[in-house]
């Protein structure tokens, strides 16, 4: 495959950057669209030119490290895979393939297309998990009786690779999918009720602190999901949120 | 954070003020459609609405409904556009969402337009004005829309009106926490009903009367 690529450069945060146009020759289209980058960054540094930067690391669909803003779609024009599942074989020989970060004030460029997503740490620290004592007396998990179906919504919350594909998709960058699935995956089991008032207010509040926009319902992000989180947890934590903020004596 | 000026709170204020002016309105087109029947019927139920205690405190109600929902409305779409200072080169939203769903601030602002235009027309002369010797409230609800450029106005308002309200109606109930496997199916048809009612109904009456006589 014959392929001409349009690239975000950027040198360092903060730089001016813009788009650059590479030719590729040479793509199997059975090659992954990373490994399409890594023959396109092998010529760069045969020809003594900077590779482009990118994030990756299991390439098995599955850590939420890629991300990518491909054609004009969040991991590219395919459904539930990230850009590491991608094939080239979902493009045509002479295409040409824009690639750009993903966009949000809130995930600031670090190098071309690089982008920190470190708010979403901090939205996890901020209560994304459980208190659990560890002190020689864990009790089994399984101790306590879960409806199948509570077991079965949170584990598809769980999914959420935290890649944040639902950012990029979102005309409002909105983080919304994101924390709801943190939310929704800890509230709907017995042994995340505990602290579910205060991790929804916390978490919440971390989220506009980051600079993250408000969710419009477009239903965006749930179509790019690599994981199909749904917009029920969206729901579920606008829910657990009017329980807390009306009930929470703080 | 204080809870209405949070994300989340700031959707509920929208959610629940869309849900109010949704109910509004489908009063609104009741009360209209009785000039299709008669002037007498339509006529007493202006007077009706113009007199009853009930309703002009509603009226207060109503002013500060709108108020609300234009004005957050307007904040969320400036923080919004805050949240995404640089744009994509490359972008495809129509792979991934409705255009009513993308366009409610466009929609919205629109319909402002409108209700400004609307209000001086109407509420403004029937609450304030000085209507003409033996002119009633039929004569000029239906007389403005001998002109047609303002019966177009009216129309393409209204089709901008079913389009935010298709949006508005389902989203309103997912902002408030209403998901539901079996019943978001069912908001969304009726939401979509709903709409479709609303810009066909008060198109109908200015469409009617503009080409009646």
């Amino acid at each position: 495959m014959k392929l001409t690529l349009k690239i975000w450069r950027q040198a360092g945060p903060g730089k001016a950057g813009k788009m650059e146009t590479y030719p590729i020759d040479g793509i199997s289209p059975d090659m992954s669209f990373l490994e399409m980058l890594d023959v396109l960054n092998n010529k760069l540094v045969t020809e003594g030119q900077e590779p482009v930067a990118f994030d990756h690391d299991c390439r098995e669909g599955i850590c939420g490290a890629c991300s990518l803003y491909i054609n004009g779609e969040a991991h590219g024009p395919d459904r539930g895979v990230t850009t590491c599942q991608l094939h080239m074989r979902k493009f045509k020989d002479g295409d040409t393939i824009y690639i750009e970060p993903w966009r949000a004030k809130a995930f600031p460029v670090i190098k071309d297309l690089v982008v920190d997503r470190g708010a979403f740490d901090r939205i996890m620290a901020a209560g994304g998990f459980v208190s659990v004592n560890t002190s020689g007396n864990t009790l089994d998990a399984n101790s306590i009786p879960i409806p199948k179906d509570d077991a079965d919504k949170a584990f598809d919350a769980a999914t959420c690779i935290g890649c944040g594909a639902c950012v990029a998709s979102c005309k409002n960058s909105s983080a919304m999918l994101f924390v709801s699935a943190k939310v929704s995956q800890l509230a709907l089991l017995p042994q995340g009720r505990v602290e579910a008032q205060r991790r929804v207010l916390n978490m919440v509040e971390q989220m506009d602190k980051e600079g993250f926009g408000n969710c419009t319902n477009t239903g965006a992000c749930e179509v790019e999901c690599p994981k199909g989180i749904s917009l029920e947890n969206i729901a579920r934590m606008n829910r657990e949120y009017i329980k807390a903020g009306l009930l929470s004596e703080s | 954070m204080g809870f209405f000026t949070s994300s989340i709170g700031r959707k509920i204020v929208m959610s629940l003020t869309g849900l109010f002016l949704i109910t509004f309105l489908i009063v609104h087109l009741g009360v209209n459609l009785l000039t299709l029947v008669s002037a007498e019927l339509f006529n007493e139920a202006s007077h009706f609405m113009a007199t009853n205690p009930l309703i002009q405190a509603m009226q207060y109600v109503l002013a500060l409904g709108f108020v609300l929902h234009i004005s957050q409305g307007i904040i969320l779409q400036i923080r919004n556009k805050q949240a995404r200072p640089q744009n994509y080169a490359m972008n495809k939203p129509a792979t991934n969402s409705s255009w009513s769903s993308r366009s409610m601030i466009l929609t919205g602002l629109l319909i402002l337009l409108f209700l400004i235009l609307h209000l001086k027309d109407y509420f403004w002369v029937m609450k304030f004005g000085e209507m003409p010797a033996g002119q009633t409230d039929y004569d000029l609800v239906t007389g403005l829309f001998q002109n047609k450029l303002y019966t177009l106005i009216y129309v393409a308002s209204f089709i901008l009106l079913g389009f935010h309200l298709d949006h508005g109606f389902q989203s309103a109930f997912q902002s408030a926490g209403v998901n539901h496997r079996k019943y978001t199916p069912m908001i969304r048809k009726i939401g979509r009903v709903y709409s479709l009612l609303m810009a066909l109904g008060f198109s109908l009456i200015a469409l009617y009367f503009s080409f009646a006589n």
